[in-house]
């Protein structure tokens, strides 16, 4: 598409403030966000009751939460205080929970940060584990720097039970490779609002897999920021959402500068009653800029009766000059004619359901280079499938 | 010594939900094991609704008449079950399923049929020898059952089962369509080879007479309108093949 810059709002499905303005709105102030109340557009997907307070900032921090760091070489880690200048510097919280994370994790040991450095190439896996100890109330800061032409991956591994609010910060310099597995593999009871803030260099790539599986609630909003031409981001999610759960993706990905190209590619399997999966995938491309290349894809399986699904892609363009943007969405149950196929060849149902459900994770799965991970991975869905069988 | 029989069957294709058309208006049709009749017709006469309704596809359904495999009425089974009783379909467009490895999925299909998981390592062999046979390549036992790939290899990859699963009776549904002679020639053998091999009875449906020059049938039968209009040896697909199918059309649009 050529032309002008014709200032075209594409698709909006979503609520009365463009998302590009969201961040008008940010602060890093608590106070600057009123308490929601779950009519504003970008809470009202999510059952504030079970959020237990997380939002409304009561004064408890009960909570106790360990965090455990595993570098190999090439990556150094280290704890930081709460005004430490490298800290936040790549985000203005847009809610209140954002922004009371940031104001207390200080009380919590001070922030996680890991640095790869400048032009180390590692293979190993850096690990970043994150323990509830006990069911309460507790904030965390982790700083992710991937200095210029390094390439490592790094593995966020949530578990325990916990009231947990935290903030990632993601800094992947000029030309560097960063590959980010967050796993949120929490007990029953958890809640978790976690926010991922990534900032992509010139020629830098940056690839995410957001695995949640555990937790009660599970609210996950991984935002991607260009510094300059050339970056590459792809956003890989997949959620099990079982019996009761709440599992909530909100992608944004802003292409506030020229030639950047990004993939939002979210796989869902929901099975028992009051399941519920959320996917918002914001993409802007900004006022100016030109050969952006863009693709959101959201896909839902609805295993049994009484799940629910909202899906929303959300585009807002502001240029012409768009190399490409496109989304899709789709949800629904096992397509009858796949099992169809695998059952024409003798192949029991409930067998063959269990080959299409297993085929639809290992495409996403799959390209997990930690095969340590994978094989956990699916072990878990495996795990969850068998409580519906 | 296998006996397949199609005795009065009719079946509607369900559109919607409250929707349906009959297809099939009481098609009777019997084949030893063995032998292989060719089903030829026009388009649209119901030779594929045959094929998918014989299988179970569910979006066709049965509504009156039997299906017999050595007298046990396969109706009576579930889509699975009817394979492992021994019958087989060629799909004309064979299903993707997207991250099943064909390999995996193949193990599973010949581990239902055979009753019993077949040696890793001769199925392993097993498989590389058939797949080599088909010129199919080794890497694609790694790919998504049918994901991506063109007409060919996928009827290729029907064959390919057709030969690990040895059903008692085999439908191959427009197997030749859309194969370059190349490719025919490469299908056929491998049909050509199931029938070596083993007492399977074929029905071989198909829209040209082209397949009929490397499968040899034993019998041909005309369909039209959703029922055997006229059935006949070999020289009845010569007559086709020189004729076309004008006839049994016009006779089907005045009924």
């Amino acid at each position: 598409m050529a032309g002008p810059n014709l200032g075209v709002k594409e698709h909006s499905h979503g609520g009365e403030l463009p998302i590009s303005k969201l961040d008008v709105h940010g602060s890093f102030d608590v106070d600057a966000f009123p308490v929601p109340t779950g009519r504003e557009e970008e809470w009202r997907f999510t059952p504030l009751r079970r959020l237990r307070g997380l939002h409304d900032g009561r004064d408890i921090k009960d909570g106790v939460v360990s965090v455990e760091v595993t570098a190999p070489e090439g990556v150094t880690h280290e704890t930081a205080a709460s005004g430490d200048p490298r800290l936040g510097t790549t985000f203005l919280p847009t809610d209140r929970v954002s922004a009371l994370a940031f104001r207390d994790f200080g009380t919590f040991g001070g922030a996680t940060v890991v640095t790869v450095a400048k032009d180390a190439q590692v293979a190993e896996p850096a690990y970043i584990k994150v323990t509830g100890e006990n069911q309460g109330d507790a904030y965390g800061h982790i700083l992710v720097r991937a200095e210029a032409h390094s390439k490592a991956t790094v593995v966020l591994e949530y578990a325990g039970e916990a009231v947990y609010a935290d903030n990632v910060e993601f800094i992947v310099e000029d030309g560097a490779e960063l590959t980010v597995i967050s796993l949120q593999d929490w007990g029953r009871d958890a809640v978790h609002v976690g926010h991922h803030y990534t900032k992509v260099g010139r020629d830098a790539r940056f690839k995410s897999f957001v695995i949640t599986l555990g937790g009660d609630l599970v609210r996950m909003s991984p935002k991607v920021g260009y510094t300059a031409p050339g970056g590459d981001a792809e956003l890989h999610g997949l959620y099990f959402t079982g019996d009761g759960q709440h599992h909530e993706h909100r992608s944004l990905i802003d292409h506030n500068v020229s030639h950047t190209r990004s993939r939002v590619e979210y796989k869902g399997a929901l099975s028992g009653e009051g399941a519920h999966g959320v996917w918002i995938g914001d993409v802007i491309i900004g006022e100016g800029t030109e050969g952006t290349d863009s693709y959101e894809y959201n896909r839902n399986l609805a295993l049994t009766d009484g799940t629910r699904v909202d899906s929303v892609p959300n585009l807002e363009i502001f240029t012409g000059e768009v190399e490409g943007a496109g989304h899709a969405s789709a949800s629904g149950r096992l397509d009858e004619i796949h099992l169809f196929y695998l059952r024409s060849r003798g192949i029991p149902e409930d067998e063959a359901r269990r080959l299409v459900i297993r085929g639809y994770f290992a495409e996403l799965i799959g390209r997990i280079d930690v095969p340590e991970l994978r094989e956990r991975i699916m072990a878990e869905v495996e795990e969850k499938l068998a409580e519906h069988e | 010594m296998t006996k397949f029989e199609i005795r009065g069957v009719r079946a509607d294709v369900l559109i919607g939900a409250d929707e349906r058309q009959e297809i099939l208006k009481g098609v009777d049709l019997t084949i030893d094991s063995g032998q292989t009749h060719a089903i030829m017709g026009p388009n649209g006469s119901g030779k594929s609704t045959l094929a998918y309704a014989i299988a179970g596809h569910p979006k066709y359904e049965i509504t009156a008449g039997e299906v017999l495999l050595d007298g046990e009425n396969v109706l009576e089974m579930s889509v699975d079950e009817r394979a492992r009783a021994g019958l087989f379909l060629a799909m004309q467009y064979p299903v993707e399923v997207p991250g099943v490895s064909m390999s995996n999925f193949l193990r599973s299909s010949v581990t239902a049929v055979r009753g019993e998981a077949p040696k890793l390592r001769q199925f392993s062999k097993e498989l590389q020898g058939t797949m080599k046979d088909l010129s199919i390549e080794a890497s694609f036992a790694a790919r998504g059952v049918n994901e991506g790939f063109s007409g060919g290899e996928k009827k290729r990859h029907e064959i390919l089962q057709l030969e690990l699963l040895k059903p008692k009776m085999a439908i191959l549904d427009e197997t030749d369509s859309g194969l370059d002679v190349d490719a025919l020639k490469v299908v056929s053998e491998g049909i050509n080879r199931a029938k070596a091999n083993s007492d399977v009875g074929i029905m071989l449906i198909t829209h040209y007479t082209r397949i009929l020059n490397y499968v040899k049938p034993d019998f041909v039968h005309v369909f039209a309108d959703g029922r055997i209009a006229e059935s006949g040896g070999p020289e009845l697909a010569d007559r086709l093949e020189n004729e076309g199918y004008e006839r049994f059309v016009k006779a089907g649009a005045e009924q």
